[in-house]
């Protein structure tokens, strides 16, 4: 394993002037529509989604992948600026960013936004460089039972780990793969819940679903809502950051970085789990944690660096074992599956340019995004102010014409009309719909896993639990679900998921 | 107070649930159930139905005990406005070419918003025309008829 050779590969990729190219187009579409009040780093994605799918699949992904930066970086200036967070993840962000703008520190909080996740951004790049191979070679041996059981572990974690009641999670996990087997059946060739439509053969459409569920459902909750936030927009002049800010966020970015890897490279762990960790650490250890709360920097620098490792390492199980963490990686992974790529551990083997392409402009998106966000903040912050009622039919547009133009049908564009008003219902019911799109990604690969290792294993159930890999990480779903039922512990998550 | 069970967040929710999993039972019951070394292609959604019907009664009871009313007012007027908007420009789309659709789709979408004025919407749909033009057509390449007539074709 030569991480340095595999790396001037994929700087090989990356550098190219066209890959170079998308990965900036991408990086400041993703910035300038996830800056936008109301908008956040999934609704950005998957209306951009259609847009990436004329590419080939390397520079596709890496456009997709600098949306995604710039659409978490956008969405934390907004959450600092307006106090309108984009995602959870940056709700944690918001607490003390939006105190110190209100403070006349706009300026200082970005700073610390951009320069912690920056630096968390090229740690966890490496951190994903040196054991994405290594995981990617130990998942060269699992067979059918341990992908089904990891699967199994991957959506217990995201239901568990997912905001609200942890049953209508699971629900919502079954819900996602029952969606994600409409189409024809591969072994049997027996159309399953088509209902006599045809273009329902081919399955629901991932941009559908991604769209219906994202866009479509989350704008209806807006418009349903009474908002009224003050905008520190006029305050922000400039990013440059005093040495004693520089000083004072060195340690909480890199406790955050640190927090936020680990956690991210755990299937089924969000973002905001490790966001919210590294705010609690900064306070407990903070010399005076009365400050949290009222516009302290670290509060700012460490969840942000968290945050951003997190989203990083995300792409270690999601590229390597093909199982997605969380809705944004869903998303990457639906494109891949889109562009004919099944992600997993061949992927590094066959595809190494798209792998290591992929790490590399994850350097360069990092780079790219500090070069964009120092200069033009001044514009993003005059962005947060553009109101919602001009954003969101333009959302609208792009995500049906988008959707349309994938296959040409307005079937695709009725049906997505449909997932949005059940994504509503369930959004209204609190059921959370990452953890559908997460089942719907997965099912059919957990059906087919499920089905290969019966075969092999002759109809015995004992084959999860004699394999002792997939013994593991049985023992591991099992285990955190009994917690999860122990009244004690259920407190403390729920305390720790309402704060953040 | 306990919620009414129309406004109870759990029943309505354990409710759907329920009703998602026996849809899929009903619907997979013709299908082949096979034995479990040898998967049908009704195994796994027979299971699943079972899986979240059975969850669904879960949340159910949990709404009955809790009575936890869904939090704020339905947005039935905004979520019937987009609906209506996104079906019609899915059948336009087909029937007038993409500028009208796009135009229609803007405006009657934008009339789901709390506030809505002619004027600015009326810019947004040409701003909205402009740029799907330079994206889809110009840029992406995308042969769609910028009007046209095709109704009964």
């Amino acid at each position: 394993m030569d991480v340095l050779a595999n790396l001037a590969l994929g700087f090989g990729v990356a550098l190219t002037l066209k890959n170079l190219a998308y990965c900036f187009l991408g990086v400041l579409l993703g910035t300038l529509i996830g800056v936008l009040p109301g908008v956040g780093p999934l609704v950005t994605i998957a209306m951009l989604l259609p847009i990436t799918f004329g590419l080939d699949p390397v520079s596709s992904l890496i456009m997709l992948a600098g949306i995604f930066y710039g659409a978490q970086y956008g969405g934390s200036t907004t959450a600092i600026l307006v106090n309108m967070p984009g995602e959870v993840s940056s709700a944690v962000t918001a607490i003390d960013g939006y105190q110190m703008a209100r403070q006349g520190r706009a300026g200082p909080a970005l700073a610390a936004a951009a320069i912690s996740s920056f630096t968390a951004g090229i740690v966890s790049t490496l951190i994903v460089a040196f054991f994405g191979p290594l995981v990617g070679k130990w998942a060269l041996e699992f067979g059918a039972a341990e992908y089904f059981s990891l699967m199994l572990m991957g959506l217990v974690f995201s239901a568990v780990l997912a905001h609200g009641d942890m049953v209508k999670s699971l629900a919502m996990v079954a819900v996602g793969l029952l969606l994600g087997l409409v189409g024809t059946d591969v072994t049997s060739g027996l159309p399953r819940f088509s209902f006599g439509v045809p273009e329902l053969l081919d399955g629901v459409g991932f941009t559908v679903v991604a769209v219906g569920l994202f866009a479509v459902a989350e704008i209806v909750q807006n418009l349903a809502r009474k908002d009224g936030v003050e905008v520190f927009a006029k305050d922000v002049k400039n990013l440059m950051p005093t040495a004693a800010d520089l000083k004072a966020i060195a340690a909480p970015t890199a406790r955050g970085t640190a927090l936020g890897s680990f956690f991210g490279a755990l299937p089924g762990v969000t973002a905001s789990v490790a966001a919210f960790s590294a705010y609690m650490l900064e306070k407990k250890i903070a010399k005076d944690p009365s400050r949290f709360g009222h516009g302290a920097i670290e509060g700012v620098a460490a969840p942000e660096a968290a945050n951003n490792a997190a989203a990083q390492t995300h792409f270690i199980p999601t590229l390597t074992l093909g199982i997605p963490a969380t809705a944004v990686m869903a998303l990457m992974l639906g494109a891949l599956s889109m562009q004919g790529i099944q992600p997993g551990p061949q992927v590094m083997t066959s595809k190494p340019e798209l792998f290591w392409g992929l790490v590399a402009s994850m350097f360069v998106g990092n780079v790219l995004l500090l070069l964009l966000n120092l200069p033009l903040v001044g514009v993003w912050a005059r962005l947060t102010q553009v109101p919602y009622r001009w954003l969101f039919p333009a959302i609208l547009v792009f995500a049906a014409l988008g959707n349309y133009s994938l296959n040409n049908s307005a079937m695709d564009v009725y049906l997505c009309a449909g997932i949005g008003l059940l994504g509503y219902v369930f959004a209204k019911l609190e059921c959370p719909p990452a953890p559908l799109i997460l089942g719907y990604v997965l099912g059919p690969l957990l059906e087919e896993n499920l089905r290969r290792a019966l075969l092999m294993a002759e109809g015995s159930f004992g084959v999860f639990v004699q394999r002792p890999i997939s013994l593991v990480f049985l023992g591991v779903t099992a285990l955190l679900l009994v917690a999860m039922v122990v009244p004690a512990l259920r407190r403390g998550r729920e305390r720790a998921v309402e704060d953040a | 107070m306990k919620a009414g069970l129309l406004s109870n967040r759990d029943v309505l929710a354990g409710l759907l649930f329920i009703a998602i999993g026996a849809g899929s039972l009903a619907v997979s019951s013709s299908y082949a159930f096979g034995t479990v070394q040898q998967m049908g292609p009704g195994f796994f959604p027979r299971v699943l139905g079972v899986i979240i019907a059975g969850l669904g009664a879960m949340t159910l009871a949990k709404g009955l005990r809790s009575g936890e009313a869904v939090e704020g007012a339905w947005g039935w007027a905004p979520l019937a406005i987009l609906t209506v908007a996104l079906v019609a420009f899915g059948w336009l789309m087909e029937h007038v070419g993409m500028l009208p659709s796009v135009a229609v789709l803007t405006l009657v979408g934008a009339r789901a918003g709390r506030e809505f004025r002619w004027g600015e919407a009326l810019v947004l749909a040409v701003v909205m025309m402009a740029l799907t033009w330079a994206i889809f057509v110009a840029g992406l390449g995308l042969p769609y008829p910028l009007v046209a007539f095709a109704f009964g074709g």
